[in-house]
């Protein structure tokens, strides 16, 4: 086993192993990740990874703090769950068995070590279904010619999984650099940003990129048609920001068309289906019909697309105003944890504060009411508070 | 869900058409005079049609030229999907627009065979006549990836508004602008008289010899048997081959077929027999049967001639194969781009209705099956089998990732068996006489007989059908050898084999045998029987160019090494072209490597993952010619320049 400075394990890079198993099943969602210091690799955090405040969404349930087993069976009823058959396979040589039905990515979340643990993640996210469209996450399997999706694939018995070769870091590299090169990337987690220093972007060898497109150029393009390039720049998804309605800024320059934010909007939340993936290719785009404004469109502005967006395409409104003003600073931002008090759900909330003024609202991941999605009310109807 | 509406109201021609389509696919309750879909809007009910939104997208384009917001509207209603939906799969796909456009669109293929062939010609000829690409009130034009008539070459599909579409094949310029200002109503059905002669397409017919002597099997009843006909079928074997394998029953048919040791045709090689078991023995029911009738790699047409000479034939393979593996529907997704084809089976589906080979109670043998006809839309991606799944039930066609493969969960997550046309019709084959005896030709895992498409610089290009272990060199010899020159050696440049996805073979090679294994050994593929020729004057960049243009065009953009690498990959090609390299030459090849390897290595599917096939292999054999001072750059859409 090589683990030649690849593979990184930063302090506070958000993946550690577990310092002591859960009870299988014991916990909701998110298994082990509860048990973690910081955030989960790919969620969205601003800044430098070392500001020791929590900013952005967190798996991290703010009030049931991480709790051994024994004192989960003093304080009341253990939810086990169904039982589930273990299966075994390794994870570059070294055996580990995890419950039927994990995926690898679980797998090494929960049973690899520090840097099995630090897979790269963009498409995945622990509140959602594998979407599997990012590959970044790509591991080596035994027998398959083709490198295999982790987050998407199910762990199988005997299954001999390796993360560490050649082939799996030269397909991490390029898939962070084909997007380095064609999105904007700086808004991106502390943790992308760490990965793409680590295995060695080089976003410039691809040539200048290309000048923005006017803006719904982009959207009015036909699929099976593009203008033939002459290499001198590299194509780009850049264009401008768009700004139609009082709550959020769609900025697609940004957008690794991940497809959580469509997901969140359909059948992994919200089921509201105002956007999709349209057009197709290096063309597809995230989209209403028609590329109608926002406020023509199905959305309910619940806000869980911008809960999702592991890249800042998706922002609310005030943030955008703030960071055009030169007035955000994630670390002079708190975070304080509460219940929402709209209806009699129970959605926890966190309320990220700068200068004594809400500036955004989240929900935690692993939370069993929300899994970190919220309303509209939940997430943007919080300027009462302040009216005091 | 709620569905909101744009409040765009739909053109009585928009909503006739809509509910008409709808109607044909959903037979009205007729008990309140509603609409039809007005009973079944809600709930799972509605929500189980959504695999009815491709042809109500056809059906609207077909009539009105466009999706516009108000049929979109009166779509989402009727089928209750959401607008946003609907405009995500209306824009996948090459052949509908969603903003209004000429009604009459002609597509001219400027792919890898037509390009070089007269292909600029028309396209520079109908700049003149209508104006830039795209542009035109009435008429319009507009680049296309292969049309799947390369042995015409040069092609064009008119894609008509109200009016049946047609194919031209070969087009002169001429011939293009009559045609698209034509207002003949008889011109679809002289276009298609156009194709009687089967020689034209496949030169061993009508009743020719293979190489070796032996008589043609899968083409045996192309230009022989009347294709509109089933009686004329009937008169020359048809239906002989269902007959047996209802004799021989679902169980024995496997094993004839294992025993054959058939392989598919459509270029990934998996054992039918082993397919066929597998979705036969599921215990989840239903089952699906898919053709996968969408041949779209350039440089492939196959099929075409298949489904075009012999329709009746894949109408009773696909009953054999929805028989033995207990599916009761058989979907046949048919490229869109085929209108000849598309009205031959449409036909042959009728009559074989009508005459009880489809239905209730198939031929009075107790069991059901029948085919639903699908036409695709303009997009390469949906040949891949779970694109192709995708594209049926109503979504974009992204690929799924695999496993579950689809014998296990496929068609609406049902077991499913996918064949592509030339696998069914060898099944027909294999029923007349046993597998052992079909296993004698060739040997391994290449069994029985192999239709080639052999186009580009021969004398006389066309579908070849040849048995397995005949060499290129045989093969390039029954098309008359390179055209334009006596000594074809001397003038062969290289041969692309396997289409887009596969690779070049040098001359030195042309003794190699067309085998998966013999192909395997030299590093090259059969892949869907491609053997595209190019003679000296052939230039190779502009080829190499079209083929990374086609794959940027074609990636479905699900997953980022495919979507970005394949612009990256034109881009770094177009530099080569130029001489205008970052850095040096050798980065660029390097560079190129690099994108071959995470497309290869990476990608969700067999697109991304042969997309740099070609390019690999011509930098890998040193034809990636140095520019010259003649080279154009930029300005030909990437495409293969005018001769």
């Amino acid at each position: 086993m090589t683990t030649t400075g690849k593979g990184p394990a930063g302090p506070g890079g958000g993946s550690t192993a577990p310092a002591d198993l859960p009870v299988d099943g014991a916990s909701e969602a998110a298994g082990s990740t509860a048990l973690h210091d910081g955030p989960p690799p790919g969620e969205r955090t601003d800044g430098d990874t070392r500001v020791p405040t929590a900013v952005g969404p967190t798996v991290v349930d703010p009030v049931a703090p991480a709790r051994g087993p024994e004192e989960r069976l003093s304080s009341g009823p253990v939810m086990l769950g169904p039982i589930r058959r273990r299966v075994s396979l390794t994870l570059d040589g070294r055996e580990v068995r995890v419950p039927e039905g994990a995926t690898i990515l679980d797998a090494l979340h929960d049973e690899g070590t520090p840097e099995q643990a630090d897979t790269p993640t963009i498409c995945w996210a622990p509140n959602m279904d594998p979407i599997n469209a990012c590959r970044v996450c790509v591991v080596e399997v035994e027998g398959s010619r083709a490198l295999v999706p982790s987050c998407a694939r199910q762990c199988e018995d005997g299954m001999a999984v390796r993360t560490d070769t050649e082939k799996v870091k030269h397909s991490r590299r390029m898939v962070l650099e084909l997007l380095a090169s064609s999105v904007d990337m700086d808004r991106a987690s502390a943790d992308v940003q760490r990965w793409m220093d680590e295995y060695g972007v080089d976003a410039q060898r691809y040539g200048p990129p290309a000048p923005p497109a006017a803006a719904g150029e982009r959207d009015r393009r036909h699929a099976g048609h593009h203008h033939a390039p002459d290499g001198a720049t590299a194509a780009t998804v850049h264009q401008p920001v768009k700004v139609d309605n009082d709550l959020y800024v769609r900025d697609y320059s940004r957008c690794v068309l991940c497809y959580k934010c469509v997901n969140a909007c359909g059948s992994d939340a919200q089921f509201t289906f105002a956007i999709t993936a349209a057009g197709r290719g290096f063309d597809a785009r995230i989209a209403t019909e028609y590329d109608n404004p926002l406020p023509e469109s199905a959305c309910v502005y619940c806000g869980n697309c911008i809960g999702v967006c592991p890249t800042g395409a998706l922002i609310s409104r005030r943030e955008y105003e703030l960071r055009e003003a030169g007035d955000w600073h994630p670390e002079e931002q708190t975070v304080s944890t509460t219940v929402c008090s709209f209806c009699g759900v129970g959605c926890n909330l966190e309320l990220h504060v700068q200068q004594n003024e809400i500036v955004n609202v989240t929900s935690p991941a692993d939370h069993s009411v929300t899994h970190g999605h919220l309303c509209i009310k939940g997430r943007f109807g919080f300027q009462h508070v302040q009216n005091l | 869900m709620d569905l909101h509406l744009s409040g765009a109201q739909p053109t009585d021609l928009e909503r006739e058409t809509i509910d008409a389509a709808f109607a044909r696919a959903v037979p009205p309750p007729g008990t309140n005079g509603d609409r039809p879909m007005r009973s079944h809007h809600a709930g799972h009910d509605a929500r189980a049609r959504r695999h009815l939104l491709l042809p109500v997208l056809h059906a609207v384009s077909d009539a009105v030229g466009w999706i516009s917001p108000g049929a979109l509207d009166h779509i989402a209603v009727t089928l209750s999907v959401p607008p946003a939906e609907i405009y995500g799969v209306a824009t996948f796909y090459a052949m509908f627009a969603v903003e209004p456009r000429a009604p009459r669109v002609v597509h001219v293929c400027d792919d890898v065979a037509c390009g070089p062939n007269g292909g600029e010609e028309i396209a520079a000829r109908l700049t003149d006549e209508l104006g830039e690409e795209g542009a035109g009130q009435d008429v319009c034009w507009v680049r296309s990836p292969c049309l799947g008539l390369c042995e015409r070459a040069p092609a064009v599909l008119h894609q008509r508004t109200g009016e049946p579409d047609l194919s031209q094949a070969p087009a002169g310029p001429d011939d293009v602008v009559a045609a698209a200002r034509s207002d003949d109503p008889a011109l679809a059905d002289e276009a298609d008289a156009a194709f009687a002669d089967s020689r034209t397409s496949a030169p061993q017919t009508p009743g020719g010899r293979m190489p070796s002597g032996g008589p043609l099997r899968l083409m045996r009843r192309i230009g022989v048997v009347d294709p509109t006909s089933l009686d004329d079928y009937r008169a020359h074997g048809g239906y002989a081959a269902l007959r047996r394998a209802v004799d021989l029953g679902p169980t024995r048919v496997i094993t004839e077929l294992e025993d054959s040791s058939l392989t598919g045709r459509g270029g990934a090689a998996f054992p039918t027999g082993v397919k066929w078991k597998g979705v036969a023995g599921a215990p989840e029911r239903p089952h699906y049967l898919v053709c996968n009738a969408d041949e779209s790699e350039p440089g492939t047409f196959k099929d075409r001639v298949l489904m075009e000479g012999d329709p009746f034939a894949l109408i009773e393979a696909m009953t054999i194969a929805g028989y033995v593996t207990g599916s009761e529907v058989g979907y046949l997704y048919l490229r869109g781009e085929y209108p000849l084809a598309t009205r031959r089976l449409e036909n042959a589906i009728a009559a074989a209705r009508a005459r009880g080979f489809l239905g209730a109670d198939v031929m009075g043998e107790g069991f059901t099956f029948d085919i639903e006809l699908r036409r695709g839309a303009g997009a390469y991606i949906c040949g891949e089998e779970t694109a192709m799944l995708e594209s049926i039930e109503g979504f974009r066609g992204e690929p799924r990732n695999k496993p579950p493969f689809p014998s296990v969960k496929g068609l609406f997550g049902k077991p499913t068996a996918i064949n592509n046309v030339e696998t069914l019709y060898n099944v027909l084959g294999i029923l007349e006489v046993g597998g052992q005896a079909f296993a004698e030709v060739g040997g391994g895992r290449s069994t029985g007989t192999k239709l080639f498409c052999v186009s580009g610089a021969v004398r006389t290009p066309g579908v070849y059908e040849v048995e397995f272990g005949t060499t290129l060199r045989e093969l390039l010899d029954l098309a008359g050898g390179t055209r334009g020159s006596g000594e074809h050696a001397d003038r062969l440049r290289t041969v692309l084999l396997g289409g887009a996805a596969g690779g070049f073979v040098m001359p030195e090679n042309l003794d190699v045998a067309l085998t998966l294994e013999g192909a395997r050994d030299i590093g090259a593929t059969l892949g869907s029987g491609v053997v595209l020729v190019f003679d000296t004057d052939a230039d190779l960049t502009g080829t190499l160019r079209r083929i990374a243009a086609f794959f940027r065009d074609e990636s479905c953009g699900q997953c980022v090494p495919c979507r970005v690498g394949t612009v990256r990959q034109e881009e770094a090609l177009a530099r080569l072209e130029r001489d205008a390299p970052i850095g040096s030459r050798e980065t660029e090849i390097a560079l190129l490597d690099d994108l071959a390897r995470v497309m290869r290595d990476a990608s969700i599917c067999g697109l991304g993952q042969t997309a740099p096939a070609a390019v690999t292999s011509a930098l890998d054999l040193g034809l990636l010619d140095r520019p010259t001072t003649t080279s154009v750059n930029g300005s030909r859409n990437g495409k293969v320049p005018t001769p």
